[in-house]
């Protein structure tokens, strides 16, 4: 918990416009009631609208898109029962991402729903490609690793193509696909920070009041129903929330890859398989993981941003390379 | 007592129960013998409530099994499966713990004390040792009986046995049956035991079912069922059939050639 303060506040004070780090406590402070009458506000009124209105903004947004993006990740393992699931993997976030570009592109932003109109969206779509890998990865009722992995890299393949074409439709064509392909957490201000908040802290709740549940899923689903757990009724509420929180995060950054899959396992490291411990430890490491990528991605050649899904991919590619080599070499055993 | 009548279950076109009738007395050590494919891990599914039969009737103490909820039928019934417990990286003792799961609440704590429960499991399987181990570092054998500790805190009245020695050593199936039989006696509960080896069954069981295709074709004692032409009519071998010196019951010894005896 205070590694994501300290995190929070080394990179308020990193960026483009360098300020030192006892500016970025200050107006931190200053923010704060009773606290905030002790410091005294010397700096510029330009240092405070970058950090107020431009960095924390965008610093929570990356904290609670690598909460939710991670939580996804280990609710979609515990209840697949496959170490490689995450969003991304199973294809879920570029379903969501289908559903949310069109939405965006030919401008249904309100239609019908309001604000909520593209998180709705997102969901169902993501929620009918997590459908449609699953059908694909199905034989004989079960499910095999790689096969599950297979099915989503085409269903991936196939809407990645759909959000380009989309995107081609429209004329700020770029920087667009970028945005949607690579994932990106820029010109996003508060309201979509505070938009995800309800997902996060929802989809949180429900998957700890899960967690006793998912520890007795690790030791197999006939295990699981003899013990009295409603095996497929907790599959498609984990699902389902998993996806929400996925939909949440991809309808306002984008398809971030990996995160759902790099952190889940780093924390089950370090803390143990029980999903108890591990859900809140998970959300935590995957705001400071996607704060410190997002906050790379935007000094490694600042001026210039670097997508932020390019960043993620460059660390988690590897990892998930790392972690197939291993689940085969177990299995081999 | 569980009563089972006129069961029938298919998958698609086959038929793999088809009427099959007996009932289990409580306290029974109640086995259940066949060919592969006869149709017994299908029953033994039927009974835990995991599927649910075409037609036909399946009474615990005369409640239909499907009326109870999953919950209510994990405190009454458990089940030790064939597969070893997955390679995960739970303790032993956590594991045990978690066969408490279907008398916790939804915060997962439960009236009353239940460490020493859990205390003494770990002491009569001599798992005392291994408490803090991870599953991933324990052997096939140790695996399955932690597997059996799991199924003892869950305190069932009913232990369903799906072939539980199937992977283990000669060494280890004794062990495992022999503890099984002790705490059956203990707790005076009732078993119904799949079990591939005839004369493991004909040891263990008092009253057993012989199944062909979906049928029982003869329920009895073990002196009843290990007849060489039963045997040869079900097995499509012909058997010599011995008594045990020490424990005076069938058994039997397979001959070379036994398929092509008329």
């Amino acid at each position: 918990m205070s590694l994501l303060l300290l995190s929070i506040v080394l990179s308020l004070s990193m960026g483009a416009a360098r300020l030192p780090l006892t500016e970025a406590w200050g107006i931190l402070w200053h923010r704060l009631p009773i606290v905030g009458d002790w410091v005294h506000a010397d700096w510029p009124v330009s240092s405070e609208q970058i950090i107020l209105k431009v960095r924390l903004p965008r610093i929570l947004l990356a904290i609670l898109i690598g909460a939710c993006l991670s939580l996804a990740g280990a609710g979609f393992q515990g209840v697949l029962r496959n170490p490689l699931a995450d969003p991304y993997t199973l294809g879920v976030a570029s379903g969501s991402a289908v559903g949310a570009a069109f939405i965006i592109l030919f401008g249904f932003q309100t239609f019908l729903l309001g604000m909520w109109t593209i998180p709705i969206v997102a969901f169902a779509t993501g929620i009918i490609s997590l459908l449609v890998v699953l059908r694909l990865a199905r034989i004989h009722g079960k499910f095999q690793l790689e096969t599950l992995i297979l099915s989503g890299v085409v269903v991936q393949a196939f809407l990645g193509s759909m959000v380009s074409f989309m995107v081609s439709l429209s004329d700020q064509v770029v920087n667009e696909i970028v945005f949607w392909l690579m994932g990106s957490l820029s010109i996003r201000g508060w309201p979509f920070t505070l938009m995800l908040i309800p997902y996060l802290v929802v989809g949180l709740a429900v998957l700890l009041s899960y967690g006793r549940t998912l520890n007795i899923l690790a030791l197999g689903e006939r295990q699981a129903e003899h013990l009295g757990v409603h095996v497929a009724r907790t599959r498609l509420i984990v699902l389902i929330v998993s996806t929400l929180m996925t939909a949440a995060a991809v309808s306002v950054a984008g398809t971030i890859g990996f995160v759902g899959l790099v952190i889940p396992h780093l924390v089950r490291l370090m803390v143990g398989p029980d999903y108890r411990i591990l859900l809140p430890i998970t959300a935590i490491f995957g705001g400071i993981y996607l704060l410190w990528a997002d906050t790379l991605a935007r000094m490694l050649l600042s001026p210039t941003e670097i997508p932020l899904g390019v960043v993620t991919a460059f660390l988690g590619a590897p990892f998930f390379a790392f972690l197939l080599r291993q689940n085969k070499r177990m299995k081999g055993a | 007592m569980l009563v089972v009548h006129d069961l029938c279950k298919s998958y698609q076109e086959t038929k793999v129960l088809d009427r099959i009738g007996f009932s289990v007395d409580d306290g029974d050590f109640f086995g259940v013998l066949g060919p592969n494919g006869s149709g017994k891990s299908t029953l033994l599914k039927l009974i835990s409530g995991v599927e649910k039969a075409d037609s036909g009737q399946l009474l615990l103490n005369g409640t239909p099994v499907e009326n109870y909820s999953r919950k209510q039928l994990s405190r009454s019934m458990a089940v030790l499966q064939q597969e070893a417990l997955p390679v995960v990286n739970f303790t032993v003792q956590e594991v045990v713990e978690m066969g408490r799961y279907p008398y916790q609440n939804w915060m997962g704590e439960e009236k009353g004390n239940q460490g020493q429960l859990v205390d003494s499991i770990l002491h009569k399987l001599d798992l005392n040792r291994l408490r803090d181990r991870s599953l991933q570092e324990l052997s096939g054998g140790e695996r399955q009986r932690v597997a059996l500790g799991k199924v003892m805190a869950q305190q069932p009245r009913w232990l369903l046995l799906d072939e539980p020695t199937t992977y283990l050593d000669i060494g280890y199936q004794i062990q495992m049956m022999d503890i099984i039989k002790a705490w059956q006696k203990e707790e005076k509960l009732t078993v119904i035991a799949v079990l591939h080896d005839l004369n493991l069954a004909s040891l263990y069981c008092n009253r057993m079912v012989l199944m062909q295709d979906g049928n029982g074709i003869r329920v009895g004692a073990p002196k009843d069922i290990m007849q060489s032409e039963l045997i040869q009519r079900v097995y499509g071998t012909k058997p010599i059939i011995v008594e045990h010196p020490v424990h005076l019951l069938p058994q039997i010894m397979l001959q070379q050639g036994g398929s092509f005896v008329e």
